[in-house]
């Protein structure tokens, strides 16, 4: 077995006994990238020499006792997170030159921990997608068959962790795009509760539901990650003054008295037979394990999308209006009016999904339709809350699909937007409530691709998804399998 | 039709887009089908119901006000496609 596919916790173990140091981690990941990157392409910059760098120091500290939490671990960053001096482009050519000045405090969090940062992987343009094909870089492909998506919006977070050129990613959440991807590409993604990790430094799509989280080989690393980029930060004012747990103590074996939610609304018409057999096997392995499982009903789910499809472009039209071809991005030099350099640098900048999506947000803001739209979307989604507060009084968390469908092929659904947003019905409202979702890897299609299981419980309740996902692994006993690169 | 051509121009010059033609009608349609689409909502009777703006509300989330450190001039214009090392420069306004 080669270094790079152990997970993060195996690595420690032989880092701190000595048996490995993490420039040799380091080069075996590097290694791994220049084998099959053409094939999976999942970054779009990254740099061997910074991480060698990176993998020396943590050797130094390694060798004195002085490592952080992830020291010498490699690591990808989703190309949207902001990083001191490494160019940070959102999937967009309108970034494509951008080199932030400072780091979002997810990344000023894994530097304290002493991990290794490979590069930043590719995503949709602006985490506006569900298939990484709106990158403006080309999409990565899902390692697991290459012909296929990998998931979008964190995409390349997913690819890479799949196909081990790091050992684990930061993705970021805001309609399913940690969770929708990582269950494409068989691998663990969690999106904690809104206001758990700051996102400060994170390029902003629609703030009120965007959320930074790992994707990992296994549960295990997942806690560990979760350990280093949680807690309260005052440069984001939604970041929420809470008592960080050490995640790892959730990892325990046996679901006695916990009782679990099947909400029958996330088993639709439409839903893959295929990833209902294989939810189903793993929920019965879930109940072997102790659990107690219960129907429970949201009956506000089948609103999520039209909900979501006002709110987060409403809010994406207002956060882009910043890219105006001034203060940094792309500019049209041509134009001579102020207003043509506006028009003409974002129309030129932005790819078509961005465009859309800005237009719907802009429509829907408009005078005359902002009771019509957004205000009544933004009533929904209480009633979409207020469903899960009735179920979480009842139960610990809810189990479901995390996509309707297994990934299809690159190139199938792209003239056809609604189709894709309807894609995202079982992972959506969980960013419109705030609450944290977990995928783990459940089973594979008979084509071979991975299909993950959504575990989601109440505001601040990770521990709980987190027992949930870490017994359905162990007695799955799949986190091990590799695609065949 | 939910949605005109016209509209989908205007709306564009509202966010500072310029679409082609082509680009109108595309858009027109498909904005058309997420409109339909999105109707779904007014089956449902929110009268009285509170909007969410924020899943988790932070009320008055107030810091010491005090100087910190803030980025260098030189580091704030690094990025701006034009500048002259004091200010961003943009084509003439007046």
């Amino acid at each position: 077995m080669s270094l790079n596919s152990l997970t993060i916790h195996k690595l420690q173990e032989m880092l701190a006994q000595g048996k490995v140091s993490a420039v040799e981690v380091t080069r075996d990941v590097l290694g791994r990238i220049e084998n099959i990157e053409d094939k999976v392409q999942a970054y779009i910059t990254y740099d061997p020499e910074l991480a060698l760098q990176q993998a020396e120091a943590a050797d130094k500290k390694l060798k004195n006792g002085t490592g952080g939490s992830l020291c010498g671990i490699p690591v990808s960053i989703k190309d949207v997170l902001c990083t001191e001096g490494i160019r940070t482009t959102c999937g967009s050519r309108i970034l494509e030159n951008f080199v932030p000045p400072y780091d979002a405090t997810s990344i000023v969090k894994l530097k304290q921990a002493d991990a290794v940062f490979v590069g930043k992987v590719a995503m949709d343009e602006f985490a506006m997608g569900s298939t990484s094909e709106n990158c403006a870089f080309g999409p990565p492909k899902n390692p697991w068959n290459t012909e296929y998506i990998c998931g979008g919006s964190s995409g390349g977070s997913a690819a890479s962790v799949a196909a081990d050129e790091c050992f684990a990613s930061l993705g970021t959440d805001t309609g399913g795009s940690i969770r929708q991807p990582a269950s494409h590409c068989g691998v663990v993604g969690l999106k904690p509760t809104y206001g758990r990790v700051s996102r400060y430094g994170l390029v902003a799509f629609a703030s009120s539901l965007d959320q930074i989280g790992p994707l990992t080989k296994d549960v295990t690393d997942c806690a560990l990650m979760m350990n280093a980029i949680s807690g309260y930060d005052a440069n984001d004012s939604t970041s929420v003054p809470q008592e960080i747990p050490d995640f790892r103590n959730a990892l325990k074996e046996g679901l006695q008295g916990m009782k679990i939610g099947i909400p029958k609304e996330y088993f639709i018409k439409g839903l893959d037979p295929e990833v209902e057999q294989n939810v189903n096997k793993g929920i019965e392995v879930l109940r072997q394990a102790g659990a107690e499982t219960v129907e429970v009903s949201l009956p506000h789910t089948e609103y999520c999308v039209a909900v979501y499809y006002l709110i987060a472009p409403a809010e994406a039209s207002s956060n882009l209006a910043r890219y105006d071809g001034v203060k940094y991005g792309f500019r049209d030099m041509s134009s001579d009016s102020l207003l043509d350099m506006y028009r003409n640098s974002r129309s030129q900048g932005f790819g078509g999904e961005v465009k859309r999506r800005i237009i719907i947000g802009t429509y829907a803001l408009s005078s005359g339709y902002y009771d019509a739209y957004y205000k009544k979307a933004s009533q929904v989604r209480t009633l979409i809350t207020e469903d899960y507060q009735r179920v979480f009084e009842t139960c610990d968390v809810v189990v479901s699909p995390v996509t309707p469908t297994p990934a299809w092929k690159l190139g199938e659904k792209l003239d056809d937007p609604l189709s894709v947003y309807l894609s995202d019905i079982l992972t959506i409202s969980a960013n419109l409530a705030g609450i944290p979702g977990i995928s783990v890897p459940c089973g594979f299609s008979r084509d071979g691709l991975p299909i993950g299981m959504q575990i989601q419980g109440a505001h601040f309740q990770e521990e709980k998804l987190l027992k949930v996902a870490y017994n359905l692994e162990l007695h799955l006993n799949i986190s091990h399998l590799r695609p065949d690169l | 039709m939910k949605i005109t051509p016209e509209e989908v121009a205007h709306v564009a010059n509202l966010a500072r887009l310029h679409l082609s033609q082509a680009e109108v009608e595309e858009m027109t349609r498909q904005l058309d089908d997420i409109l339909n689409y999105v109707a779904k909502l007014n089956e449902l009777d929110t009268d009285g119901v509170e909007p969410t703006t924020h899943a988790i509300s932070i009320v008055n989330a107030f810091r010491v006000d005090e100087v910190r450190p803030s980025l260098a001039r030189e580091r704030s214009l690094a990025n701006g496609p034009r500048q002259n090392g004091e200010s961003f420069v943009v084509p003439r306004v007046i």
